[in-house]
């Protein structure tokens, strides 16, 4: 496992921020950590980057626990925080030359390598142009290009596309993916829903400082509720026949929007079901416009678990 | 990068002053790239002092009355060296603060790098920054008439105390800055920094002031450093006997503020 976390608990004055938080990663895969602001994830991601001391519990990050040995940790870490964290002042060539010193890179390997990652996030013709310059997308880069210096086995990512536009997003995301790519392990924070389903291989949904759920984005979608089919129906009169048909299918009254003349019921045999409808509400003569199977969002999945409003 | 190789993950005491060394150096470098590409600050930082050099000196000067008979200008300069010292503070709280406002100072948090390089860094910048600032401001007192009468020993000694202080108000400013977590908290302490050095003897002798607010002004740590330079450079000022002074007040605010400047870094982790 690259996290292991069993029981995890830390409260600040007032505020219980994880209460017997566990996860376990394994190499290679991105975990998506999933919850609504003040769930805990960034409490979470703090400790997990020896930032933080827990109250209780055990945390294991790359083989080394964060509290005994955050040394060894923070070598085989990266992290990249809500703020691009990076010196507004220098260059990006500059803040990576420095960040790499630090890593104890020697000078030209430090050069090289910053070099190397400015090109790679597409930073390379920003020269000595000080990064509080840069658009925010470009900042963000940098401070993941920084989180990167050393090929870490374990990168965290606190929200990570937050205020990005979609094409900041999608390199972001292109840069996350190549260095699973490579075998790293990611732990992303994130209120996107749309971002863990990319990205996730394996989503924690965490509320009030545990885990609520976890499993892979299909798995969550399943747990949460079945399938449902959609029918559109041509015209508003035929609305009641069709519902009657399909409760006969479905087995359940269909939920019913007379507005948009939409039905739609949760159904266990996706393809019997769909055939079904066909056949029955052509037999009897109602026109249909549309007709469709659809999958629980992972909004809608959140939603449920989390129980927010 | 035979720090990563170390295959039991244990780092030799030896090796590990040598990193708190080579690490806090890249962060002085840092400041020092700071300057070039952003020199106004510094430029700034040197011409206010001598600003208030020409304004005292010349525009108020001449009705100030020195103890002792004397220069104006031979009294004054020492207590602007000692007055650049205090601005010192501003600086280090500035940088301590936007650091650690700006998520940079966690990010360092999270590296391999040895733990005291962030402040052994803005300790290496500062004391930098605040050398070339009394090269600066001596230059521009030899140029307004101000001499050292007290021999290099005496000279070079002046300077050790007023760096000495610098060193003690580094710490405040650490320490305020590492608290206060908020760079526009800056301006409150420069409203108090004002106050604080006009409440001393740096323009004028505290026998001029009441009775009960001279007696402030004459503790003062600053007065104390001032004395004591005025002494050694052979400039108009109080009695003698305050060198003591001057290296006990600074030495008692490291005593402070330097460990509570480390419990509130390890603060940082609650």
């Amino acid at each position: 496992m690259s996290i292991r976390v069993d029981g995890l608990r830390k409260r600040f004055r007032d505020k219980t921020a994880l209460d017997g938080f566990d996860l376990r990663v394994r190499p290679g895969t991105v975990c998506g950590l999933l919850g609504p602001n003040g769930a805990g994830k960034t409490t979470a991601v703090r400790i997990l980057s020896t930032l933080l001391r827990a109250d209780g519990g055990r945390a294991e990050v790359a083989g080394f626990d964060v509290a005994a040995q955050p040394m060894e940790v923070r070598r085989r870490i990266g992290l990249v925080g809500q703020q691009a964290a990076v010196d507004e002042v220098l260059s990006g060539q500059q803040n990576l030359e420095m960040f790499g010193r630090l890593y104890h890179l020697g000078a030209a390997a430090a050069r090289a390598r910053a070099a190397e990652l400015l090109d790679r996030f597409g930073l390379a013709d920003t020269g000595p142009r000080a990064v509080r310059l840069y658009s925010g997308g470009m900042r963000r880069r940098l401070d993941l290009a920084a989180g990167m210096i050393l090929a870490p086995q374990v990168l965290f990512l606190d929200e990570p596309t937050t205020g990005l536009d979609p094409r900041g997003r999608n390199e972001v995301w292109d840069a996350v993916r190549s260095l699973v790519a490579d075998g790293a392990t990611v732990l992303l924070t994130t209120q996107y829903l749309d971002e863990a389903d990319q990205l996730a291989d394996q989503i924690a949904v965490i509320d009030a400082g545990r885990v609520i759920a976890g499993g892979s984005p299909a798995e969550l979608k399943s747990r949460i509720g079945a399938d449902r089919i959609e029918v559109v129906v041509h015209t508003p009169a035929d609305l009641s026949t069709a519902a009657e048909l399909l409760h006969k299918i479905a087995g359940t009254p269909p939920d019913q929007d007379p507005d948009r003349r939409r039905l739609s019921a949760p159904v266990r045999d996706r393809v019997s079901a769909l055939t079904d409808t066909v056949r029955t509400l052509d037999a009897a003569g109602v026109s249909v416009e549309d007709i469709a199977l659809r999958r629980p969002t992972l909004d809608e999945v959140f939603l449920t678990l989390t129980g927010a409003p | 990068m035979s720090y990563f190789a170390a295959a039991d993950g244990k780092v030799s005491r030896v090796s590990s002053i040598r990193w708190a060394v080579a690490d806090g150096w890249t962060m002085t470098r840092r400041d020092l790239a700071h300057w070039v590409r952003q020199p106004a600050p510094v430029v700034v930082s040197l011409l206010f002092p001598i600003l208030l050099v020409l304004m005292f000196g010349f525009l108020l000067g001449g009705a100030i009355a020195v103890p002792g008979g004397g220069d104006y200008r031979e009294y004054l300069l020492p207590g602007m060296f000692v007055m650049t010292m205090g601005f010192g503070v501003e600086s280090t709280l500035l940088a301590v603060t936007t650091d650690a406002s700006r998520g940079v100072t966690d990010r360092f948090r999270s590296m391999p790098m040895s733990p005291s390089a962030v402040v052994v860094g803005r300790c290496g910048a500062d004391m930098l920054n605040s050398a070339l600032v009394l090269v600066v401001m001596a230059a521009c007192g030899l140029a307004v008439g101000w001499r050292p009468h007290g021999g290099l020993a005496a000279t070079l000694a002046a300077f050790g105390l007023l760096l000495l202080l610098r060193f003690a108000f580094l710490w405040i400013g650490i320490y305020l800055g590492l608290v206060i977590a908020n760079p526009s908290a800056v301006t409150l302490v420069q409203v108090v920094v004002w106050p604080v050095s006009f409440l001393s003897n740096i323009f004028v002798s505290p026998d001029t002031m009441p009775g009960w607010l001279g007696a402030i002004a004459t503790g003062n740590p600053l007065s104390a450093t001032a004395s004591a330079i005025r002494e050694l450079f052979g400039n108009p000022g109080p009695a003698d006997g305050w060198v003591g002074v001057a290296v006990a007040w600074p030495l008692l605010l490291v005593a402070v503020f330097f460990p509570l400047s480390v419990r509130a870094f390890r603060r940082l982790s609650r």
